[in-house]
C-alpha cells in the first residue's frame, strides 16, 4: 500500500518549489504512489552489507594546477539574468512584509 | 533531391579530401532536405543555416589554402539542444529555458567546431532528457522517418529522426538510461553510448549526473566511431572526465573480425517480455556472429530485476538536485505571481508555468527519495543495486568480451500508447539502464525488421568500462555481415518521405 498522500505530494512540491494545482495532486498522487511501490522493491535485493556505488567509475581526489584562466565577464555571466541591476542578479524581497 | 545526403560521414569527408565537392554544398544539400521533411519530421528546435554556411565557407577557403585538415572537416552535424552552444539558443526541450542562449560552449561543440563540422542546429529531445519518445518536449514531439505516426525513441528522437531522415549524416546525443541508443534502435540508426567519462559533460545540461553521457549518432558505424573520435578525450573542466585515451575507435570499426571473441547473451534481457521480431532478429544476429567464428555463451544477471526501481530512484534524486538551478534568477522564465510576490512564491510559479509534468514527477519524486525517513529505503538501497548490477557485469565479463541483447523489447509505438503511464513508459528502458548504472559503454545498431509491423529493430553490444573499441569491432562486423544478407543498409528500407 502507497505511503504517497495528497497532503504528501503537496509537502513535496513545496520542498521542491513547484506550484501544483488540485488536478495535479490528484494525478501525482496517483502516478508516483504506483512509481513508489514500484521502486521500494530495491530493499528486496540487498543486505546490511551491501556497499553503496555512488559513482560509476570511481575517482578521488581529482586535482589540477591552480592557475588564473579567461572566464566569463561580468556582462556575460549577466546575459541570460531575468533582471538585473547594477551588474548583480536582481531578484524580489526575499522576506515577507509581515 | 541531392544524392550527398545519402552519403555517410566517412564518404563525404572522402569526397571533401579529394575536392570533388564543397563543404557548402554538402551543407547546402542537408539545409535544403530540411526544407522540405522537417516539417513533417520536426527533428530540429532550432536551425542555424547562416551560422552553418559561414563555417563551411571557412572550411573550404582552409582547405583551398592547403591547411591541415580533420578528418571529418567539412561535413556537417546536427547537436541536441541540451549541449550549450553560444550562437543557438539552447532549451533542452523546456520552457523554463525558451530562448536562453548560453555565454559558453559546451567542451563538445567546442571540438565540433575546431574539427570544422559545420553544426546545422539544434535537435528535439524530451524534455530535460526525461522520456523515451520525445512526447515529453515542450516543443511537440518529433515523428519517426519509418512512420510518422510513431515515436523516434526519446529522448533523443531529434537526432535519431535527424540522421534517418537525412538531414544530417551525424549527430550529438546524450544517454542518461538509453536516450541514444533507444533512439537508435526504433530508427535503423546507430548510436552509441561512451565510457562515462570517455566524453566531457562540460556545458551538457545536467539531468542525473553519474548517468548521463554525451554519445555519437550516425546510420553506421563506421561514422559513429569517426565522430566518436572527435568528441572524446579528457577535459579538465570536468572532474569525472577520464584522464587516458580509449584509442581509435575507427581503427576498431575498420577490423571486421571477430573471429575467437567470446559473445555473451545476457540470460535476463531474452524471451519473455519482447516483441516476436525483436527475438528473431536477435537470434539470427547470433548465428551470424558464430558462423564468423565467435564463441556465444549465455551469462547470468540477476540483479538487473532491480535495475528499472534503482534507477528510477537515483535519477529523480540527481535530476531534483540538478534542476534546482532553474530558480528565476540567473537565466530562463520568471514568472511573477502577482505584485511584491516573494522570491519563494515566484520560484514556485515559475517552476510550475516552466516545467512539464514528467519533469515535476521526477522531481517530486526524488524530493521524495532523498527525504529523510525515505533516504535508506529507496535513495540508500538503491545505491546498493549499483554495487549488485556492477558485480553482475564483473561476472559476465569474465566469461564474455561483449554482452549482447535486443535494445528496446518492442519496435516503435504510437503517439500517445504510454504517455500517460510512466511505468510503461520506463519499461522501454529496461535493457539499456543497466550500461549507464555501471558505467560501462554501449551501442545500438540496426539490427533487420520485425516481420510483424515491418519497423526496425535494434541489437545492443556491452563492453567493460574503457573497453569501447570491443563494441566498434563487432558492431562492423555485424554491420558488413547483414548488409551482405540484406543486399543493401537497413536504412535503404526506409520508405520515402512524402517531402513538401
Amino acid at each position: 500500500m502507497s505511503e504517497i498522500t495528497p497532503d504528501l505530494v503537496r509537502h513535496l512540491a513545496g520542498l521542491a518549489r513547484i506550484l501544483v494545482s488540485e488536478e495535479e495532486v490528484e494525478q501525482f498522487t496517483k502516478q508516483l504512489g504506483l512509481i513508489a511501490d514500484s521502486v521500494a522493491t530495491v530493499g528486496k535485493a540487498i543486505d546490511a552489507d551491501t556497499p553503496a556505488t555512488s559513482h560509476p567509475i570511481p575517482m578521488a581526489n581529482v586535482f589540477r594546477e591552480d592557475v588564473v584562466e579567461p572566464s566569463l565577464s561580468q556582462a556575460e555571466a549577466l546575459s541570460g539574468a531575468p533582471d538585473s541591476y547594477d551588474g548583480r542578479f536582481k531578484v524580489n524581497a526575499i522576506l515577507d512584509e509581515e | 533531391m541531392s544524392e550527398l545526403i545519402r552519403k555517410s560521414a566517412s564518404e563525404l569527408a572522402e569526397l571533401l579530401r579529394n575536392k570533388e565537392v564543397s563543404s557548402v554544398e554538402v551543407t547546402k544539400a542537408h539545409l535544403e532536405r530540411s526544407d522540405t521533411v522537417d516539417g513533417a519530421v520536426h527533428s530540429y528546435l532550432y536551425q542555424s543555416p547562416e551560422a552553418a554556411l559561414i563555417a563551411a565557407a571557412e572550411i573550404d577557403r582552409q582547405r583551398a589554402a592547403g591547411d591541415s585538415m580533420h578528418a571529418l572537416a567539412g561535413v556537417p552535424i546536427a547537436v541536441k539542444d541540451n549541449l550549450a552552444t553560444t550562437d543557438a539558443p539552447t532549451t533542452a526541450g523546456s520552457k523554463i529555458l525558451e530562448g536562453w542562449v548560453p555565454p559558453y560552449d559546451a567542451t563538445v561543440v567546442k571540438k565540433l567546431r575546431a574539427a570544422g563540422m559545420p553544426i546545422l542546429g539544434k535537435t528535439n529531445l524530451d524534455e530535460f532528457a526525461m522520456g523515451s519518445s520525445t512526447e515529453f518536449s515542450a516543443y511537440g514531439p518529433s515523428r519517426n522517418p519509418w512512420d510518422l505516426e510513431r515515436i523516434p525513441g526519446g529522448s533523443g528522437g531529434g537526432s535519431s529522426s535527424v540522421v534517418a531522415s537525412f538531414q544530417a549524416p551525424l549527430a550529438i546525443g546524450s544517454d542518461t538510461g538509453g536516450s541514444i541508443r533507444f533512439p537508435a534502435a526504433v530508427t535503423g540508426t546507430v548510436g552509441t553510448k561512451p565510457t562515462y567519462g570517455a566524453v566531457s559533460r562540460y556545458g551538457v545540461i545536467a539531468l542525473a549526473s553519474s548517468l548521463d553521457q554525451v554519445g555519437p549518432v550516425a546510420r553506421n558505424v563506421l561514422d559513429t566511431a569517426l565522430l566518436q573520435d572527435v568528441i572524446a578525450g579528457h577535459d579538465k573542466h570536468d572532474s569525472t572526465s577520464l584522464p587516458e585515451s580509449l584509442g581509435s575507435m575507427a581503427d576498431a570499426a575498420r577490423k571486421l573480425d571477430v573471429k575467437g571473441m567470446r559473445i555473451g547473451v545476457i540470460k535476463q534481457l531474452t524471451g519473455e517480455g519482447f516483441q516476436k521480431g525483436v527475438s528473431a532478429r536477435f537470434q539470427e544476429s547470433l548465428n551470424l556472429l558464430q558462423a564468423a567464428g565467435a564463441e556465444i555463451v549465455e551469462v547470468s544477471c540477476p540483479s538487473f530485476e532491480y535495475a528499472i526501481a534503482a534507477y528510477y530512484l537515483i535519477l529523480p534524486a540527481e535530476a531534483s538536485s540538478n534542476l534546482a538551478k532553474y530558480d528565476s534568477v540567473r537565466f530562463g522564465l520568471r514568472v511573477e505571481p502577482g505584485e511584491n510576490a516573494t522570491i519563494e512564491r515566484v520560484m514556485a510559479a515559475t517552476r510550475e508555468a516552466g516545467f512539464g509534468p514528467e519533469v515535476k514527477r521526477r522531481i517530486i519524486l526524488g524530493t521524495y527519495a532523498l527525504s529523510s525517513g525515505s533516504y535508506d529505503k529507496f535513495y540508500g538501497a538503491a545505491l546498493k543495486v549499483r554495487t549488485l548490477i556492477q558485480r553482475d557485469f564483473a561476472e559476465a565479463f569474465s566469461k564474455a568480451d561483449v554482452l549482447v541483447s535486443p535494445t528496446a523489447p518492442t519496435t516503435a509505438f504510437k503517439f500517445g500508447d504510454k504517455v500517460d503511464d510512466p511505468l510503461a513508459m520506463y519499461l522501454n528502458d529496461i535493457a539499456t539502464i543497466p550500461a549507464n548504472l555501471a558505467g560501462i559503454p554501449g551501442m545500438s545498431l540496426p539490427n533487420g525488421l520485425a516481420e510483424e509491423d515491418g519497423l526496425p529493430v535494434g541489437i545492443q553490444l556491452l563492453a567493460p568500462a574503457r573497453e569501447d573499441a570491443r563494441l566498434y569491432q563487432v558492431g562492423g562486423f555485424l554491420e558488413q555481415a547483414h548488409e551482405q544478407v540484406w543486399g543493401k543498409r537497413m536504412i535503404d528500407f526506409a520508405p520515402e518521405l512524402e517531402v513538401r
